[in-house]
């Protein structure tokens, strides 16, 4: 049998005792009178609530006064009667039910997932990973048969092209070159920059994803993208021989990927 | 052949066979396909509910033998979030990244056949390799546009990612490893830059190299490593190789196997905002 925790056996047996029942596991100590209550043995069914289930399968269906109806042995309709304001324990069949344990509420765990809107990988995923390389592919097929990539002269220790750029996307760093130190320009900054990307989880500390909600984080970040993407493109196509700045169309475009 | 088979395959079925024995050539064809397909050899390759055992019929249970049959495939999970597969969310802009990597990969293995990293020999090979080789300029092409490209591409699944709020808990770890991975990608980019060997990568280099010599405390240090020597020349050349075709690559697919492991663990991509 299932053990029944400690303080849910004592609070029956206080129960017990204010209703005045025999109170299992103990010498017939309550006022029950002429009851030849099961007192002795845990494992039996009290007499009176034999009887008065009894009483329920066969006579009707409602009070359980009405219950102790001339069904039932004339000793168990008694004692039926005598115990009427204990609640009713007819179950769906008449039969007796029995308290086994009391679960508090939330302590069984959810174990199933909360549901979500789910779909298969194959086909619905892999279908557009499949377009997308295609796409990607072609374009890039079709690019390389157009534009060839630069090859310039040999590398040449005595003739320094004007102006010398960096690949395009350190055309940033060579661009703040022109007003820092290069220590602060060619390391701190990219150096923090990198460094405060990768702090960027841990620095904001604004749980909601939604854009209303992270309009500082957004135009922080979009401010330093645009300046950024700023600085390459002056970089790129604003300067000139001798890093100077210049117009595209002016001068034409010093500028190789 | 996998629709017939799986119509004709118990032998006399429906199909060709007039019912005395003699069969057309569409029933045999199916015979012999399914003596393969049981064949230990078959059987040996393909595992246990493998599309290419039993033929492929639209199922939910062939839906995900399709992924978890496959090794490739197999970075997936069965199932996605229905907003995960919607190209307006990402945009392919990880996904692109990895394929141009792959790109990148193949290409590059075609132009090592026919570079050699000294600076007598490395422009000349350029040259060779454009004007003789089949196919050579193409294949040169494609990977110096595609090196660009997946800069571009790498950049803006960043992009992506920040304006989703895809980096807050639990994916903190994953947002820093793929910072590393736009650090790689720019230094595997700068790496190749130097190759050609022509006028544009040794200044473009040049100038790279200037500005980390002004590393504070140990600049000159970081310098002659990284030229191997005090100026740019043919060390400078077989060491950028090295870290071009072999180490770099090296440290960028351990960090790509962790950055897609992690965002499968984190439980996919972030919610639909």
């Amino acid at each position: 049998m299932t053990e029944v925790p400690e303080h849910l056996l004592r609070r029956s047996k206080e129960r017990r005792a204010a209703l005045g029942l025999p109170v299992p596991g103990e010498p017939d100590a309550g006022g029950g009178g002429g009851e030849a209550a099961a007192g002795g043995d845990p494992d039996k069914i009290p007499a009176h609530l034999l009887a008065r289930s009894q009483a329920a399968g066969e006579g009707g269906d409602t009070s359980p006064a009405a219950t102790a109806s001339p069904a039932g042995t004339e000793k168990a309709a008694a004692t039926a009667v005598a115990t009427a304001p204990a609640p009713t324990a007819k179950g769906p069949e008449g039969h007796t039910q029995r308290l086994l344990t009391v679960v508090k509420a939330g302590s069984i765990q959810d174990v199933r997932a909360t549901p979500t809107d789910k779909v298969h990988v194959w086909p619905h995923l892999l279908i557009g990973e499949f377009v997308a390389c295609m796409a990607m592919s072609a374009f890039l097929l079709v690019f390389s048969a157009l534009v060839n990539a630069p090859l310039l002269a040999a590398a040449n220790y005595n003739f320094t092209p004007n102006p010398s750029k960096a690949p395009w996307y350190f055309l940033g760093l060579q661009e703040l070159l022109t007003m820092f130190h290069p220590m602060i320009a060619g390391v701190t900054i990219p150096g923090i920059g990198i460094f405060a990307l990768m702090l960027a989880p841990f620095s904001d500390r604004n749980p909601s994803t939604k854009p209303e909600d992270r309009k500082f984080a957004i135009a922080l970040m979009t401010l330093f993208l645009m300046f950024w993407a700023v600085l390459v493109i002056i970089g790129c196509f604003f300067r000139g021989p001798g890093f100077n700045f210049t117009f595209p169309w002016k001068d034409g475009v010093f500028f190789d990927l | 052949m996998a629709r017939r088979l799986t119509r004709n395959g118990n032998g006399n079925g429906d199909g060709n066979g007039d019912g005395n024995g003699h069969r057309g050539p569409g029933e045999r064809l199916a015979e012999v396909g399914e003596k393969v397909r049981s064949s230990q050899a078959w059987t040996s390759i393909f595992r246990p509910g493998s599309i290419f055992r039993k033929g492929y019929t639209d199922s939910p249970r062939n839906r995900s033998y399709v992924i978890m049959n496959s090794l490739l495939y197999h970075l997936h999970p069965v199932k996605v979030k229905r907003h995960a597969v919607k190209v307006s969310y990402t945009l392919c802009l990880g996904g692109l990244s990895f394929f141009l990597f792959i790109i990148l990969t193949i290409t590059g293995i075609f132009l090592m056949f026919f570079y050699r990293p000294t600076a007598a020999q490395a422009w000349n090979d350029l040259q060779t390799l454009e004007t003789s080789v089949t196919f050579g300029l193409l294949v040169r092409n494609m990977h110096r546009w595609a090196a660009h490209l997946m800069v571009i591409s790498v950049f803006l699944h960043m992009s992506r990612v920040f304006y989703h709020g895809a980096y807050k808990p639990p994916r903190e770890f994953n947002w820093v490893i793929g910072v590393v991975l736009l650090t790689l990608t720019l230094l595997l980019s700068f790496t190749g830059y130097l190759l050609p060997w022509d006028q544009l990568a040794l200044w473009a280099v040049t100038v790279g190299t200037n500005m980390m010599g002004y590393t504070p405390v140990f600049g000159s240090q970081v310098k002659f490593v990284l030229l191997g020597g005090t100026e740019i020349g043919t060390d400078t050349l077989l060491r950028w190789y090295v870290l071009h075709v072999l180490m770099l690559p090296f440290v960028i697919v351990i960090f790509m196997a962790v950055h897609f492991w992690r965002v499968r663990k984190d439980g996919g991509l972030s919610g639909p905002l």
